[in-house]
C-alpha cells in the first residue's frame, strides 16, 4: 500500500510538472500569435474612433509592454489562487465556463468512452478467435474502413441520415431551440446527445478492436494456451478463462489511453453537431481570440488525459498479480 | 499385451507458400515436418522419442492430441486403445485419460493462480481434493495452489507440470522435453517420477533431445532425424555400438562422453529441404548411389529392431 502511495505522488508531481510545460508551451505560442490585446479586447471599429491617448491608456490597461515572462508569472499566480481570468466572448469567468461545457460534454465523452471501450474489446475478442474467418473478416473491414474516415465526415454523414432523411434524432445543440430552461426534460438532453456519441464510439471502437484482436491472437498462440487445449479445455473455456483474462491487462492502457482520442475527437463532432460542449468552445476561443479561454481549456484537457493515464497505472497495479505482489513484498 | 498407442505411417505436413521464379506468383508448397513415423506404446512402458531440435518432436506429441496448428496436415493412423484415435476422440481424451507434460512455466497461464489452473474451472470439491492429492504427491503444499506462476521456482513449476498429469488416471503420458534447464540431479529425480507413473500402469512417451537421459529411463529408444524415425532399439541395445543399425544412431552413441566424446561433422538438414532419399545422406560414411536416389528409404525389421537404411550393416 505504501509502495502504490509513493507511486501515485510521484505521478502526481509528473502531472503538475507536465501542465507547468503545456501552460509555457501554450503560452508561447499565443505570444507569437499575432493577436493583438487592443483590436482583441476593443475591437477594430472602435479602436478606428478612439484618439492616441485613449489608445495609449488603454494599452497600459491591457499591459501590452508588459514582457511575456511577466505576464506568465501574473497568470500563474492567479492560476495558484485558482482564477484563470475571465473569458472574452463568455464574459464570465474561465473556469466557469470551463465547468458549464464540461458538464454538458461530460455525458457526450463518457458514453462514447464506455460503448467504444466494451463494443471494442468484444470485437476484438471475437475478431481474434475466430481469425481468417468470416467474422473477423467483418470486424477487421469495419475497423479499417472506420479508420480511414474522418470523424467529422461520419458525422456529417450520420447528421444527414438520421436527423435530415429519417428525422429521428434532433440536428443540432444539446437542447430543443427556443425552449425555456426549466421546460427541458433529461429525455430532451438525452435525445441531442445520441448522435455525438455515437459517432465518436463508432470510431473509437476501431482502434481499441484492431489492438485487442492482436493481443487475442498473440494470447491464442502461445504456450499456456497450447497447454489449456491439451489439458482437454474447451475451445469456450480457453478463450473466457484465459483469453480475456490476458487480454485485459493491455485492454485497461488501451482504454484509458483513448481518452484523449476521444476528446480530441469530440471537439470536431461538437462542432458538427453544434453541441455547446468544451470541444465547441475550443474552436469558439480559437477562431474568437480568447486566449484565457483557449489557455484554460488546454490545461483542463490534458489534466483529463494526465488523470486517464494515471487511472491506467493505478489499476494495472491493482490488476497485474506481478505487479500487486511484488509491491506487497518490496 | 495390448498396446496402449499405436502410430503407423504418421506424417504431418505443414502448407507453405513460396515465391515462384516470376514475380508475385506464389505456389503453395506441402512441407513434410513429420514423415512416416511408427511406434507403439505399452502400457507400463516409457518410449524415449530423441532428436535434435527441429526434427519434429513436438509435432508428434500435438498430433496425437489432436492440437496440431491450423495450417498442417495429418496422415496415417493413430490408434488408442486398439481403436483409431479421432480428433473427436482426442478432445474427450485429453486431461483425462492422455496427458501432455510440457517444457516449462510459460506452459502455464502468468495471470492465474496454479490451484484454478489445474482444476480448468471446475469448483466441486471432489476436484480439489484431485488437485490438492496431486501437488502433494510431488511435496507440493497448499499455499502453492494459491501462488501465480511467476512465484514458482524452476523446479516446483517442473512439478507442478507433474503433477497436473496426475489429477486424473492417466493411461498415456506424453513428456515433451521436460527436463532442459535443470541440472543432472532434478532432471534424475524428475525421471524418478515418470518410472513411478509408468509403475503405475501408464503408458508414456518421453520426447528429449538428449540420449544419455533418455537411455537412463526409456525402455525403447525411437530415433529421430530430419522428421523420419531412422532407428528403432531396446534401451540395452545402446551397451554397445554393434548392436546398432543405423549409422546416425552410432555415431549419437559415439558422441556420448563415456564412449569417446566425437562429434560427426555436418548438420541435421531442415525438413522442408529433404525431398528425396535418405535425409542422413549428407552426412553418412558409407552412402551410396542409391541411397540419394531413391524416393524413399522404407523402415524395415532388423536385427529385433528397425532400421530406415539400405545398407545397415556397410558401418561394421
Amino acid at each position: 500500500m505504501k509502495h502504490r502511495l509513493g507511486f501515485a505522488g510521484k505521478k502526481l508531481i509528473r502531472m503538475a510538472l507536465l501542465l507547468f510545460g503545456v501552460s509555457i508551451v501554450t503560452f508561447l505560442l499565443m505570444c507569437a500569435s499575432p493577436l493583438d490585446p487592443l483590436q482583441t479586447n476593443v475591437g477594430q471599429a472602435a479602436l478606428g474612433t478612439m484618439s492616441p491617448e485613449q489608445i495609449e491608456k488603454l494599452e497600459t490597461y491591457w499591459g501590452v509592454d508588459t514582457p511575456p515572462v511577466e505576464r506568465y508569472l501574473g497568470w500563474l499566480l492567479d492560476v495558484a489562487r485558482g482564477d484563470f481570468g475571465t473569458s472574452l466572448l463568455y464574459r464570465q469567468p474561465v473556469l466557469t465556463v470551463i465547468g458549464d461545457r464540461l458538464a454538458s460534454s461530460f455525458w457526450v465523452i463518457l458514453s462514447a468512452w464506455v460503448i467504444s471501450g466494451v463494443l471494442g474489446l468484444t470485437m476484438g475478442v471475437m475478431a481474434g478467435a475466430s481469425r481468417g474467418k468470416w467474422p473477423d473478416r467483418l470486424i477487421r473491414g469495419y475497423c479499417l474502413l472506420i479508420s480511414s474516415t474522418p470523424a467529422f465526415w461520419l458525422a456529417i454523414l450520420l447528421l444527414l441520415i438520421f436527423a435530415v432523411w429519417l428525422g429521428w434524432l434532433p440536428v443540432g445543440l444539446s437542447v430543443p431551440a427556443g425552449m425555456d430552461a426549466a421546460a427541458v426534460t433529461a429525455a430532451d438532453r438525452l435525445r441531442h446527445a445520441i448522435l455525438p456519441a455515437l459517432t465518436l464510439s463508432i470510431t473509437g471502437v476501431a482502434n481499441i478492436a484492431l489492438h485487442t484482436r492482436e493481443k487475442m491472437i498473440d494470447v491464442l498462440e502461445s504456450d499456456y494456451v497450447l497447454f489449456a487445449r491439451a489439458r482437454g479445455e474447451s475451445e469456450a473455456s480457453v478463450i473466457l478463462r484465459h483469453g480475456l483474462r490476458n487480454v485485459a491487462l493491455p485492454a485497461i492502457t488501451l482504454q484509458f489511453a483513448s481518452v484523449s482520442e476521444i476528446i480530441g475527437g469530440s471537439v470536431l463532432v461538437e462542432q458538427v453537431f453544434s453541441y455547446p460542449g468544451l470541444g465547441q468552445a475550443a474552436v469558439t476561443a480559437g477562431l474568437g481570440s480568447d486566449l484565457p479561454l483557449l489557455l484554460g481549456i488546454t490545461v483542463v484537457t490534458a489534466a483529463i488525459v494526465f488523470a486517464g493515464n494515471l487511472i491506467a497505472d493505478l489499476l494495472y497495479g491493482a490488476v497485474d498479480p506481478k505487479i500487486r505482489k511484488g509491491a506487497a513484498r518490496g | 499385451m495390448k498396446p496402449i498407442l499405436q502410430i503407423k505411417h504418421l506424417s504431418v505436413y505443414f502448407t507453405q507458400y513460396e515465391q515462384d521464379r516470376r514475380f508475385f506468383s506464389f505456389q503453395k508448397r506441402r512441407i513434410a515436418a513429420v514423415k512416416d513415423l511408427s511406434l507403439e506404446i505399452q502400457p507400463g512402458q516409457i518410449t524415449a522419442v530423441v532428436g535434435a531440435s527441429g526434427s519434429g518432436k513436438s509435432l508428434l506429441a500435438h498430433s496425437i492430441l489432436g492440437i496440431l496448428p491450423y495450417n498442417s496436415h495429418m496422415e496415417g493412423e493413430i490408434r488408442y486403445d486398439g481403436e483409431p484415435l479421432t480428433e473427436k476422440r482426442a478432445k474427450k481424451l485429453r486431461g483425462n485419460e492422455i496427458f501432455l507434460i510440457p517444457q516449462g512455466v510459460t506452459y502455464l497461464d502468468p495471470l492465474m493462480k496454479v490451484g484454478e489452473q489445474l482444476r480448468k474451472g471446475k469448483k466441486d470439491p471432489n476436484t480439489k481434493q484431485c488437485c490438492r492429492m496431486a501437488l502433494e504427491r510431488y511435496g507440493l503444499g497448499a499455499d502453492v495452489e494459491e501462488m501465480y506462476p511467476f512465484e514458482l521456482s524452476g523446479g516446483m513449476a517442473r512439478r507442478v507440470l507433474i503433477a497436473s498429469a496426475v489429477t486424473e488416471r492417466p493411461r498415456l503420458i506424453i513428456a515433451d522435453e521436460p527436463t532442459p534447464g535443470l541440472d543432472a540431479r532434478a532432471a534424475k529425480r524428475i525421471l524418478s517420477h515418470f518410472r513411478e507413473l509408468a509403475d503405475e500402469g501408464a503408458g508414456m512417451l518421453f520426447i528429449t533431445h538428449d540420449l544419455e537421459l533418455a537411455l537412463s529411463v526409456a525402455d525403447e529408444v525411437v530415433v529421430f532425424y530430419a522428421g523420419e524415425t531412422i532407428e528403432k532399439a531396446k534401451a540395452k541395445d545402446f551397451s554397445d555400438a554393434a548392436n546398432l543399425r543405423h549409422p546416425y544412431t552410432r555415431a549419437l552413441w559415439h558422441a556420448m562422453p563415456e564412449h569417446g566424446f566425437r562429434a560427426s561433422e555436418g548438420t541435421q538438414p531442415y525438413a522442408g529441404n529433404v525431398r528425396k532419399g535418405c535425409p542422413y545422406a549428407g552426412q553418412c560414411s558409407v552412402c551410396r548411389e542409391l541411397c540419394r536416389t531413391k524416393e524413399q528409404i522404407p523402415l524395415i525389421q532388423y536385427r529385433s529392431g528397425e532400421v530406415r537404411c539400405l545398407y545397415p550393416d556397410e558401418m561394421r
